[in-house]
């Protein structure tokens, strides 16, 4: 938290959660799938379903598939720019349990015929969870460069990851480790304060036991 | 943080001969490791912000649930005319505080100051003081971080959020963090600051977050005006001489208690007072969710 975040932000109304994070969590999104987003499927789920419309919930998330921040004067017309931009956007309802009562499961399509799932949470004060990314828990916020590794559940595989940032010089913020059993799928999701290199993320991918690498960059121009 | 109470920021005011304001934005620097004229210049950059929502005011716009809109423009017009009993600064303050929540009510683009529903306070505030007295705009980004460090610590105390600690949290906190702003610039001194947040915020303990439709709409851009003259008469009355009984740190932490004990239906959910009378229930007719 910063001073800014109680004098701020600037954004467009009405609701820091429900416009605000929604933004948020559809710009989230696209710089998750690193390419424009052609095609989007947006299913609400609980508040953000119930009173979405009031708050301008669904033109604040097409807004941000589209690289809009929340301060963008054009969240309002965004349904119709993403049309003119042949962005193809359709909302329905997320039949989830259980979920965060601010929940949007987002299923996007690229340019380059990449697909990604993702379920995001706004959090309260623009602040958002990316809570699974394809089924799988992510839990990260977007403020950091964040890399998600998918591994079998082994011994070595963070030490290789850790090494890894830390011989490109990047600080760990935040990490988190979860596994489906011993043995399983595992996941290590890392905030990082530094970019991390294109080069080090590919040589993980090639690692033994190391199953995906999804890394999550805030600043990437996505043209 | 170099500061977890209202009563420390006084203590380092003290002891480092620095102002209120000054003490907030040192830490800004350490935390953001920014200069002190570039944490000055992002604030200026809010009140920026701030004034250019005020202009944007369009009176003619209506929120998609088509519960508000208009009425700024209403007021503004009867505080022209001089009938209004509110006198002059206090009209334009009452008037400001509805024209910015409307705003935010029709999409447009505000400073939550500390939230969007409660972002009418501060401005309403700071902009007709700026009018009054002429003060540049340096002098009001200054103020704002007087403003911004009461926030900070009810923000780590309690609450900032209705869905949290009721609409105390949200509104009572922008007329406490208006109320030491106002202190701040009518030259009072750390103490002085405290006890106007205190008396402001003591106004709204116990204030439910039960917005018509679960919209920040109603009540909510009434009593953006309401926390704003709150906020003015607790400046006037702590430069007057008045005192606040309870320290503004007590009145923050029993904020939280009542926040914490305050039942669900009543924290931004929708389902209990205002939202489900018999007009709130008629006025949001079910539509189409989707």
């Amino acid at each position: 938290m910063s001073i800014f975040d109680i004098i701020g932000p600037v954004m467009v109304g009405p609701s820091s959660s429900h416009t605000a994070g929604a933004v948020k969590l559809g710009l989230v999104s696209r710089q998750l799938l690193g390419e424009p987003v052609t095609e989007a499927e947006i299913l609400l789920y609980g508040s953000f379903l119930n009173t979405g419309n009031g708050h301008g919930t669904k033109q604040a998330i097409a807004a941000g598939l589209l690289g809009m921040k929340e301060d963008d004067r054009r969240i309002p017309d965004s349904l119709a720019i993403a049309e003119n931009a042949g962005m193809k956007i359709t909302f329905g309802e997320a039949h989830l349990r259980s979920a965060h009562p601010n929940t949007a499961v987002l299923k996007l399509k690229g340019a380059v015929c990449r697909a990604l799932e993702i379920q995001g949470e706004s959090i309260g004060g623009g602040r958002i969870n990316i809570h699974k990314i394809d089924g799988l828990e992510a839990n990260f916020s977007g403020e950091y460069p964040t890399l998600i590794v998918h591994n079998v559940d082994q011994p070595g595989h963070i030490a290789e990851v850790t090494s890894m940032l830390s011989h490109k010089s990047v600080n760990v913020a935040e990490m988190q480790l979860y596994r489906e059993s011993r043995g399983g799928d595992a996941v290590m999701v890392i905030e990082c304060d530094e970019e991390i290199p294109q080069e080090a993320l590919k040589w993980l991918e090639h690692l033994e036991g190391v199953l995906k690498v999804t890394y999550y960059s805030p600043w990437k121009e996505i043209v | 943080m170099s500061y977890h109470s209202l009563k420390e920021i006084c203590k380092i005011c003290k002891n480092e001969d620095k102002e209120f304001w000054e003490v907030i934005r040192a830490d800004d620097c350490c935390e953001r490791q920014v200069s002190p004229d570039e944490s000055l210049q992002d604030m200026n950059k809010m009140y920026e912000a701030m004034l250019s929502a005020d202009a944007s005011y369009d009176k003619k716009k209506r929120s998609a649930s088509r519960l508000s809109g208009g009425d700024g423009a209403l007021f503004w017009e009867y505080v022209e005319s001089g009938m209004n009993l509110s006198g002059s600064f206090m009209g334009k303050v009452i008037a400001r505080a509805v024209c910015m929540a409307e705003t935010n009510a029709c999409m447009g683009r505000i400073v939550a100051a500390p939230t969007a529903g409660s972002c009418g306070v501060i401005p309403a505030v700071l902009i007709s003081y700026q009018e009054k007295t002429g003060i540049d705009n340096k002098k009001c980004a200054m103020a704002l971080f007087t403003a911004a460090g009461i926030g900070e610590v009810i923000s780590q105390k309690a609450s900032l959020s209705g869905a949290a600690g009721g609409c105390q949290a949200e509104i009572g906190s922008a007329a406490a963090m208006a109320a030491g702003m106002t202190v701040h610039l009518q030259g009072g001194t750390p103490q002085q600051i405290c006890d106007a947040a205190a008396i402001a915020l003591k106004s709204f303990l116990g204030l439910t977050c039960d917005p018509v439709g679960g919209l920040v709409e109603v009540p909510c851009i009434k009593r953006n005006a309401a926390a704003a003259e709150a906020a003015v008469s607790a400046c006037d009355m702590v430069m007057a001489g008045i005192k606040s009984a309870i320290p503004a740190d007590e009145v923050i932490e029993a904020m939280n208690e009542i926040g914490h004990d305050m039942p669900e239906k009543y924290k931004e959910t929708a389902q209990g007072g205002l939202a489900v009378t018999e007009s709130a229930v008629r006025k949001t007719r079910p539509r189409t969710r989707i």
